[in-house]
């Protein structure tokens, strides 16, 4: 426990000192201080959460803390280290990103104060992970909010930076406000505001306010429809490497804050597990098609996030129906995938937000329409991007699709062993599922496809050489990391569902080994596809060693003069899908066709705004603006009324007082 | 091991019905196999627009078609691997084989293929769930979650798993490019889907994805064969010759709806493709009751 204050520590005084480095004018020292600092701290940091993952138990630690009601007592069980490894890693990988990154905006902006905000979010992201007192819980999620938001507001000059920060700010504290009430109630009967006091077996509808307030609090940070709209607009204004933390890392706690408040709440009751499935259909079939109707790459990324998080979601609900109706092997595997995703998406996702600001530095826009033939001139970038569109597809044999094998293969277990009504539910999650994946496939086909292959679609638009090695080394280690729980399945989920076992108190030996061995022969099978693609390709060259084999340009049918604005653009490619879901995604088209008899000039713009907060939030946020607004006639802008109010007031006091 | 042998045979018979119906006497049924001899043997020219994807396309196809294969059951005798939970593996390798011919077509930089990638991107996705939705109705009502053991265990075929066969035949339709979703035999804009992918792929890297393509045939029509066949024990190699049969029926019967639909407009597809999900759903929740 020590190393992990340690951790602590070191953040918080790396980000300080480079904070007061860059103050006194070294502009170049202070990010490196800042992010090796934090390089260090999370090697530092990773030790323990190994070794608790591994087995090894350690003691929780408390220190005396005079606020009431709270104590400063950390505890690091088998979920908290889970958590804290996938958390680690990928700040230490985005800090080096960000160093390199970060060196175009040495001349012009201090960096110090935002080594500062990035190391402290990481602190703070540790310090939810392992705290044991609610209101230490608060504290630590509270500071999170706050780093998180100066960092999205880094590039403050920016009118949409500031916009999007603000309403990253409003939905953060909307959530919070949720999260308080269910503290305060879960603590109402043990009377103190530990975890390890929260127990709510005795009261099944307190249980159920308390799930419903978690969802709608932890679900705000995660990112579930309909709480979802800050995450669109906070993860492109953010600098690249703050944007690859917050989607793939800061959304978990959320999930972490969902299930730690699950093992408190007592036995599930199934229409949990159903209103989780269906949050979770709704926000991954939603997700993946605002995606596909995004042209601005890190906005398709970051509903893509939207996405997986429902993918998650569904995982978890078929974990708890499995658990109430006693099916211990689809709890089990319900419940691993949803966290063994959790990891392959911080993974996947980090790479693919690194990719895209790779691409954004070379090539200074992030509109796909402008883009393409990009992997010529940046390999790396492009392989490794590739690498995390295969595995977010959920494609063998990366580790997307373990996971979602994993959640599948509870949902199909349990659909052929119960023959009852838990079967509806079990039956929408492949469905939705599969409907995903289809739709993610042919998002990241496009994403790929547009900006990487073909020929640059603008002049003004092209990627020069590969970017540096402190931005393609992280991204190298996040898709190696990518294909090593892919072909390593096996250890990986069966790690994710020891932590199951472990903090669900599952008595099933039997589904432990029932995981493993499923993915044993998944493993084999995706070791066969790459010894047989590999095995294709050499009998290929074989055939063609004494054939002749030229180049020559694309066949054109004939056109003389193709250029590579003819090629298919992202809006193009996703158009038969987007007009088939009009309906949902109310895409706005401004169309300005050509007069005349010959082709001439003409003008397509499309636009799709949020349908949650066309729909939702600006009605309900003017109807309150609206109603709060009829107060105004209380602000005279005359002192003498204020004091007369103050007066009023204080005599209705005073003689309330005397009744 | 039959599928790898037979494949091409199932194109070979289905292009000969079309051409009986039309009135003429067709290519020989194994012109097919010759083809695949025939661009085996010559050179490639690659467009100086691909990069590495574009020759890296076919040997992933090949390889994710193959395994695919073995993760099949045929005439009553298990797969060469089977597991529980292989029929999901079956769909996403499916799904990797899709991925990559996108791509490739992509990296062509040509709108002919931009075309055939769109269109083939939002038909997968909805055949997919349709797919994988008629196969969990199939575990519901044998019980089983493995391919081997789902299929040629069927004792008789309800009401229930006529739909989802019915269901299966249209995804069979629309991920083999067969009219009423495409036309293989033209390469018109109207008809552009998968004919119009491996526009600019030649020799071997052409042969090998027409290879591909027909072992995801022989794959999805052994699906519809296994469940339709009662195979009751008896040597193994006569239920392979039943298979053999039943799948040059499907063949023919498969000519004959081709030869006598159009090819629907493009805004109908996916309509089809719903109402072919619909009817899986149906079946599962028939099934569920």
């Amino acid at each position: 426990m020590n190393a992990i204050i340690f951790s602590i520590i070191v953040f918080i005084l790396s980000g300080v000192v480079s904070f007061l480095i860059g103050l006194g004018g070294k502009r170049q020292m202070a990010p490196r201080l800042g992010a090796w600092g934090a390089v260090v701290a999370a090697v530092i940091g990773l030790v323990p959460a190994v070794r608790v993952l591994a087995g090894r138990f350690i003691s929780p630690f408390v220190l005396p803390w005079s606020i009431p009601l709270g104590s400063f007592s950390l505890k690091m069980d088998m979920l908290s280290a889970f958590f804290l490894v996938i958390i680690l890693v990928m700040t230490a990988c985005a800090a080096v990103y960000g160093l390199g990154y970060g060196k175009e905006y040495e001349g012009r902006k201090s960096n110090g104060g935002a080594w500062l905000c990035y190391n402290t979010l990481a602190a703070s992201m540790v310090m939810v992970c392992i705290a044991d007192n609610a209101l230490l819980f608060l504290v630590a999620w509270e500071i999170m909010a706050l780093a998180s938001f100066f960092l999205v507001a880094f590039e403050h000059e920016k009118n949409e930076v500031r916009k999007a920060a603000w309403i990253y700010m409003t939905a953060t504290y909307l959530g919070t406000a949720c999260l308080l009430p269910m503290f305060l109630l879960l603590g109402s009967g043990p009377g103190s505001l530990n975890f390890a006091g929260f127990n709510l077996l005795h009261d099944s509808r307190l249980a159920d306010i308390c799930f419903l307030l978690a969802l709608v609090g932890f679900g705000t940070k995660a990112g579930i429809m309909p709480f979802h709209v800050w995450l669109p607009e906070a993860h492109p204004a953010a600098p690249t490497h703050v944007s690859a933390i917050m989607s793939g890392v800061m959304i978990k706690t959320g999930i972490y804050g969902i299930v730690r408040v699950l093992t408190f709440i007592g036995p599930p009751h199934v229409w949990w597990g159903g209103l989780l499935i269906a949050a979770g259909a709704v926000s991954g079939v939603m997700g993946v098609l605002f995606a596909l109707s995004q042209h601005d790459l890190k906005r398709l990324l970051a509903y893509h996030s939207v996405e997986n998080i429902g993918i998650i979601f569904i995982g978890l609900g078929v974990g708890i129906i499995g658990a109430c109706t006693g099916a211990d092997i689809v709890a089990v595997l319900g419940f691993a995938g949803a966290l063994l995703h959790v990891v392959n998406h911080a993974l996947f996702k980090g790479l693919l937000f690194m990719g895209a600001g790779a691409v954004y530095r070379q090539t200074r826009t992030r509109e796909m329409d402008l883009l393409g033939g990009v992997l010529k001139k940046m390999p790396i970038t492009g392989t490794t991007f590739l690498i995390g569109a295969v595995a977010i597809s959920g494609l063998p044999p990366l580790n997307g699709f373990i996971s979602e094998f994993l959640i599948y293969a509870g949902s199909f277990l349990g659909i052929v062993r119960q023959k009852q009504v838990f079967v509806l539910p079990l039956a929408a999650a492949v469905a939705a599922l599969a409907l995903i994946g289809g739709l993610a496939a042919a998002c990241f086909t496009k994403a790929f496809g547009i900006v990487f292959l073909g020929g640059p679609r603008s002049p003004g638009h092209v990627a020069q050489s590969e970017a540096s090695p402190l931005m393609t080394v992280p991204m190298i280690i996040c898709a190696s990391l990518c294909c090593i729980i892919g072909l390593a399945g096996p250890l990986a989920a069966g790690r994710a569902a020891q932590v199951v076992v472990s903090v669900f108190g599952i008595q099933s030996p039997s589904g432990l080994n029932a995981v493993s061995d499923l993915l044993f022969k998944v493993s084999g099978v995706s070791l066969l596809l790459i010894i047989g693609a590999v095995a294709m390709t050499i009998i290929r060259n074989l055939l063609l060693q004494k054939r002749s084999v030229r180049t020559s340009v694309t066949w054109d049918c004939g056109y003389t003069a193709g250029t590579s604005r003819m090629q298919y653009s992202a809006s193009s490619f996703a158009q038969p899908i987007t007009d088939l879901f009009a309906f949902f995604l109310r895409t706005k088209k401004r169309v300005k066709m050509s007069a005349g008899y010959f082709p001439a000039e003409a003008h397509l713009e499309t636009e799709t705004p949020d349908v949650g907060n066309e729909r939702l939030y600006r009605p309900l946020f003017i109807f309150v603006k609206a109603l709060l607004s009829k107060f105004g006639v209380l602000q005279q802008g005359r002192i003498q009324v204020y004091v007369l109010y103050l007066v009023v007031a204080l005599l209705v006091l005073l003689f309330w007082r005397l009744r | 091991m039959t599928g790898l042998l037979l494949a091409p045979l199932v194109n070979g018979v289905i292009n000969r019905v079309k051409a009986r119906f039309a009135g003429r006497s067709g290519p020989p049924v194994v012109q097919p196999y010759y083809d695949l001899i025939k661009f085996l043997r010559k050179g490639a020219v690659y467009s100086g627009t691909t990069t590495w994807i574009f020759k890296a396309s076919p040997p992933v196809s090949m390889a994710a078609a193959l395994i695919s294969l073995a993760l099949v059951p045929f005439g009553g005798t298990a797969s060469l691997i089977a597991f529980t939970g292989d029929c999901i593996v079956l769909a996403y390798m499916l799904g990797l084989m899709r991925f990559f011919t996108i791509a490739a077509a992509l990296d062509t930089g040509s709108s002919f293929e931009g075309m055939g990638a769109s269109r083939e991107a939002l038909f997968s996705a909805l055949a997919e769930p349709a797919f994988l939705i008629g196969i969990a109705a199939l575990a519901g009502e044998t019980g089983f979650f493995s391919l081997s053991l789902m299929l040629g265990k069927v004792p008789t075929v309800s009401f229930e798993l006529l739909m989802v066969v019915v269901a299966f035949v249209i995804v069979y339709l629309c991920e083999n490019a067969r009219i009423p979703f495409d036309d293989p035999a033209t390469h018109l804009e109207l008809t552009m889907v998968h004919e119009v992918m491996a526009l600019d792929h030649g020799g071997p890297d052409f042969g090998f994805i027409q290879y591909a393509a027909s072992i995801k045939q022989w794959i999805l029509g052994a699906l519809i064969v296994d469940i339709l066949m009662p195979y009751n024990g008896g040597r193994w190699y006569v239920g392979i010759i039943e298979g053999v049969a039943a799948m040059l029926m499907l063949a023919i019967i498969i000519g004959i709806i081709e030869s006598t639909m159009a090819r629907l407009r493009l805004l109908r597809v996916p309509q089809l493709l719903v109402a072919a999900g619909a009817l899986s759903t149906i079946a599962l929740l028939l099934i569920m009751r």
